[in-house]
C-alpha cells in the first residue's frame, strides 16, 4: 500500500435530539456513520454528496473539532483521538481546515495580519516573534494578495480575496493535510477558478494533502484524484476519479452524475438522466438496510433488509468500493480527455491570477472602516505581534457595496 | 360567488402582437441612490420575450439581472432605487407609466415571478393553501374554501404528494425542494403569459435541481408561456433556455441563441466564463482564470466595464463604451467581437 497519511476507520457522530420537560435524548441525528477510507500523501480526495450528508461533520470531526461518537482516525501513525493537551495541539499543526463562508469564518474586528498570524501564536515556536510579520507577508504573496494589505480589515475584501486569506491561514503552520470544506461554492463563476487554480498550486509547491469537500461534482471532478461519495452518514461509493466518473456503480452515484447540467447545448436532450424521486429522508430516521433504497430506481426487497458493505465490486475494467447489493457499471457521462488541449490564454490566464493587478484603490468607505477599526482598540486585544494599522480607509476590492457588511 | 371550482380566467386586455411578442425591455436605466454615493445597477438594458421562448439572463452578483427582474415585475424598493428612463412594454403598453392599480392587476394574471429562496419568500404564519389560494382570492373574487380548493389543484400540478392532506401545513413542514414547488403554484396560478425564476434552483442540490427544472419546462410547454430564467449557472442554461444574454456591470454585454452563445462567444467575458468553468465530461482540463473581480457599480470603470480584467483590452476600451452590435448571428457589445468570434 503506498504512503497513507490519514486513516480514519468506522467513524461514527451521532447528535443526540433532546425533547420534553425533562430534555431527555428522544432519538439521534446520525450525520456519520461508519465511515471509512485512507488519504494519501500528497493527494487530492473529494467528498460528494448533497446537503445533509454528513460530509461537513466529517470534516470536522477530521479536524477534531467534534468528538466523534465511535471510530478512530490515525494520523501519520499517531492515533489522534487518543492524544490530549500538548501532543494534540501539536498534531493540529498538521491537519488544518479552510471554512465554506468567506464571509463568516474570519474575525471582522482583526487584521489580516492578526487573522493570518494568530496560527503562529498559538504555536509561537514554528516562526520567532520577530519573523512573524515577515511569515504573514509572504503567506500573502503565496495567495496572491498584496503583502502590503497586511493592516487591512476583511471587509475590505472581496469574497474571493477572503477565501484566499482563509487559505492562507490553513496554510500558515506548514500542515500535512488540508481539509476544505466547499471553498468555492460561495464564490462568484469568475472567481472561482482562480481560487481552485491556487489550490493547485499550493498543493504542488507545499506537498499538501487535501480533504476536498463539495457538493459540486464537476468542481470536485477537476481538483480530485480520489472521490467518496455520501449518503445520509454513509460513504456509498469510493474509487479514483475515473473510476467514479467513468465507470461508477452505485445507483446513487448514477442518478447524482445524470443531474448534473453540462455546459453544452448540443448535449441536450442526448444525455441519460435519472430522476429521482422524493427527497432525501431525515438522518434521524435513516430507512433500514440499503439507506438509498427509498429514492433507488433499483431496489428490491433484499434492498429493505440487508445493509450493504463498501466493499470493491466490478467495475467492468477492474473493481473498485460501492456499497450496493445490485453493484454494476453503467456510463452516465461521455468523458472526454482534454488534458492535451492548448486553452487560448488571450481571453484568461492558467496561471494564478495577481490580483494586485486589477485593484483600483480609489474607492472609499471610511465611515465604515472607521468604526470597526475603533472597535477593535476598544476590545483592546492583547497586544499582538503585528503592526497595527495606519489607514484602513482604502479598499482594495471593486465588489458592489450593497454585499459587504462590516457592522457585524 | 362563483358556484364552480374551475378557474375561469377573465378575458386578457393584453394581447401579445404577431410575432408573439410578450415583453419588449427598451433601454432600461435603474439607479440606487445610497449613502456612498449613485450605484448604477442596470445601464440601458434591452431585450424582448417571446410566447413559447426561454430567455436566459446570465450574470455574476451584482451584475444587474435580479434587478432587471424586480424592474418587470414592479417590486423594486423606489427609493433607494429610481428609474431615470426606459420602458418596459408587456403586449405593447408601458408598466412604468401605467397606473398603480392597473399594474397590481397584471402582476399575477399576467406576468409573475418565482423567487430564488423559497423559505424567505413565503410566510412562516401562514398554511402554504392559504398563500396559494390568496391568488385567486384576490384576484377572482372567490371564497375561502374555493381558494383552497385551486390550492389543492396547483399543488397536485406541481407534484406535491399527499396534496390534499398537506394544504394546510405551514412552509417550515416542508423540505426545500417542495417549498419551491409551493413557490412555482403560486407563480402559475393565474395563468401568467411571462414567468420570470429568478435563480429557482441555486439553493437545492442537483437531484433536486433536475426535478424542479424539468417541472419548468413541462410547464412552460403546457402553457406557451414566456420564461425569463435568471442565473449563474452556465450548465442549467446549456439544458433550458433558447436564447442567452450575458449582463455585465449592468449592461447585456452579449445576446445570442443558445448553441451560438457556447459554440461562437461574440465577448471576452462570455469566453473566459466558459473557459473558466469545470465541466463533469471533461477531464485533465486546465481552467483559465478570468482575473480580477466585477467592478464596483458606483465605480464602473470608464469605457468598456470589463477591460480592466480583459486580457484583449486596447486604449479605446478604456474610453468608448461598446455598442451592442450585430456580429455574425448574434450581438456582442465588444469593440473587438469580431477577434473574439474568429479567435
Amino acid at each position: 500500500m503506498a504512503d497513507v497519511i490519514l486513516k480514519a476507520d468506522n467513524l461514527y457522530k451521532h447528535y443526540p435530539i433532546k425533547g420534553g420537560v425533562l430534555r431527555t435524548t428522544t432519538g439521534q441525528v446520525k450525520a456519520v456513520d461508519g465511515v471509512s477510507f485512507e488519504l494519501q500523501r500528497g493527494e487530492t480526495l473529494g467528498i460528494v454528496g448533497e446537503s445533509g450528508c454528513g460530509k461537513s461533520t466529517l470534516g470536522r470531526v477530521l479536524m477534531r473539532l467534534e468528538e466523534p461518537t465511535s471510530g478512530t482516525v490515525n494520523f501519520d501513525g499517531v492515533d489522534m483521538y487518543s492524544q490530549s493537551g500538548s501532543a494534540m495541539r501539536k498534531l493540529r499543526r498538521d491537519i488544518q481546515i479552510v471554512f465554506q463562508d468567506p464571509y463568516t469564518s474570519l474575525n471582522p474586528r482583526k487584521t489580516v495580519g492578526d487573522i493570518i498570524g494568530e496560527p503562529f501564536e498559538i504555536h509561537p515556536d514554528v516562526v520567532p516573534k520577530g519573523g512573524r510579520k515577515k511569515g504573514v507577508q509572504e503567506l500573502l504573496e503565496m495567495v496572491g494578495l498584496n503583502p502590503e494589505h497586511i493592516n487591512r480589515y476583511p471587509h475590505q475584501f472581496s469574497g474571493g480575496q477572503r477565501q484566499r486569506i482563509g487559505i492562507a491561514r490553513g496554510i500558515a503552520l506548514r500542515p500535512k493535510v488540508l481539509i476544505c470544506d466547499e471553498p468555492v461554492s460561495a464564490l462568484d463563476v469568475s472567481v472561482q477558478a482562480q481560487v481552485i487554480n491556487l489550490m493547485e498550486k499550493l498543493q504542488d509547491e507545499l506537498g499538501l494533502s487535501y480533504i476536498f469537500i463539495a457538493h459540486d461534482l464537476s468542481v470536485v471532478r477537476h481538483i480530485s484524484d480520489r472521490v467518496g461519495v455520501m449518503y445520509l452518514g454513509r460513504m456509498v461509493e469510493l474509487g479514483t476519479e475515473e473510476q467514479i466518473y467513468q465507470r461508477p456503480t452505485h445507483p446513487y452515484t448514477q442518478a447524482l452524475l445524470s443531474a448534473v447540467p453540462v455546459p453544452d447545448p448540443l448535449m441536450r436532450g442526448k444525455r441519460e438522466q435519472i430522476v429521482l424521486t422524493g427527497d432525501v429522508p431525515s438522518p434521524a430516521n435513516p430507512p433500514s438496510g440499503c439507506r438509498f433504497h427509498t429514492r433507488c430506481f433499483k431496489a428490491q426487497d433484499r434492498c429493505k433488509v440487508d445493509d450493504p458493505e463498501l466493499i470493491d465490486r466490478p467495475d467492468g475494467v477492474g473493481e473498485h468500493r460501492s456499497a450496493c447489493l445490485f453493484a454494476e457499471p453503467r456510463v452516465i457521462v461521455e468523458t472526454v480527455d482534454v488534458s492535451d488541449v492548448e486553452v487560448d490564454t488571450r481571453f484568461a490566464s492558467t496561471d494564478v491570477v495577481d490580483l494586485d493587478a486589477f485593484a483600483e484603490d480609489d474607492g472609499l468607505l471610511p465611515a465604515d472602516a472607521a468604526s470597526v477599526a475603533q472597535g477593535s482598540q476598544v476590545v483592546g486585544e492583547t497586544e499582538g505581534p503585528l503592526d497595527r494599522p495606519a489607514d484602513t480607509n482604502r479598499l482594495i476590492d471593486d465588489e458592489p457595496t450593497e454585499q459587504r457588511d462590516p457592522r457585524v | 360567488m362563483t358556484t364552480t371550482t374551475k378557474s375561469v380566467a377573465p378575458a386578457s386586455d393584453y394581447k401579445p402582437d404577431d410575432s408573439g411578442r410578450l415583453l419588449e425591455v427598451d433601454n432600461l436605466f435603474v439607479e440606487f441612490h445610497t449613502a456612498e454615493g449613485v450605484a448604477k445597477a442596470i445601464n440601458g438594458v434591452s431585450f424582448d420575450l417571446h410566447q413559447g421562448e426561454t430567455l436566459a439572463i446570465l450574470g455574476e452578483s451584482g451584475s444587474g439581472k435580479s434587478v432587471t427582474a424586480q424592474a418587470i415585475m414592479g417590486i423594486l424598493d423606489m427609493p433607494p432605487a429610481v428609474i431615470p428612463s426606459g420602458a418596459i412594454r408587456y403586449c405593447g403598453q408601458d408598466l412604468l407609466t401605467m397606473p398603480e392599480d392597473q399594474r397590481r392587476r397584471a402582476r399575477g394574471p399576467e406576468i409573475s415571478m418565482i423567487f430564488q429562496d423559497a423559505l424567505s419568500s413565503l410566510n412562516p404564519t401562514f398554511p402554504v393553501g392559504w398563500q396559494i389560494g390568496e391568488m385567486f382570492r384576490q384576484h377572482r373574487g372567490m371564497n375561502k374554501s374555493d381558494a383552497y380548493a385551486q390550492a389543492v389543484r396547483l399543488m397536485e400540478r406541481v407534484a406535491i404528494p399527499g396534496a390534499k392532506d398537506r394544504v394546510k401545513n405551514y412552509p417550515h413542514q416542508f423540505s426545500g425542494g417542495m417549498r419551491q414547488r409551493i413557490m412555482i403554484a403560486m407563480a402559475i396560478a393565474l395563468d401568467p403569459a411571462v414567468l420570470i425564476a429568478d435563480e429557482p434552483t441555486t439553493a437545492l442540490d442537483v437531484t433536486v435541481q433536475a426535478q424542479i427544472m424539468a417541472l419548468l419546462a413541462e410547464l412552460q410547454e403546457e402553457r406557451q408561456m414566456g420564461l425569463i430564467l435568471i442565473t449563474h449557472d452556465l450548465g442549467v442554461v446549456a439544458d433550458v433556455a433558447d436564447r442567452a444574454s450575458v449582463m455585465y456591470a449592468g449592461r447585456i454585454v452579449a445576446q445570442a441563441g443558445i448553441e451560438d452563445l457556447y459554440a461562437r462567444p461574440a465577448h471576452p467575458y462570455t469566453r473566459g466564463l466558459l473557459e473558466s468553468i469545470p465541466r463533469l465530461d471533461q477531464k485533465g482540463q486546465t481552467l483559465a482564470a478570468i482575473g480580477g473581480l466585477p467592478p464596483n457599480l458606483t465605480r464602473i470603470p470608464p469605457g468598456c466595464a470589463f477591460n480592466p480584467r480583459c486580457r484583449m483590452a486596447q486604449d479605446i476600451c478604456r474610453t468608448d463604451v461598446p455598442e451592442l452590435r450585430h456580429v455574425a448571428n448574434q450581438d456582442s457589445a465588444c469593440h473587438f467581437a469580431e477577434e473574439v468570434l474568429n479567435g
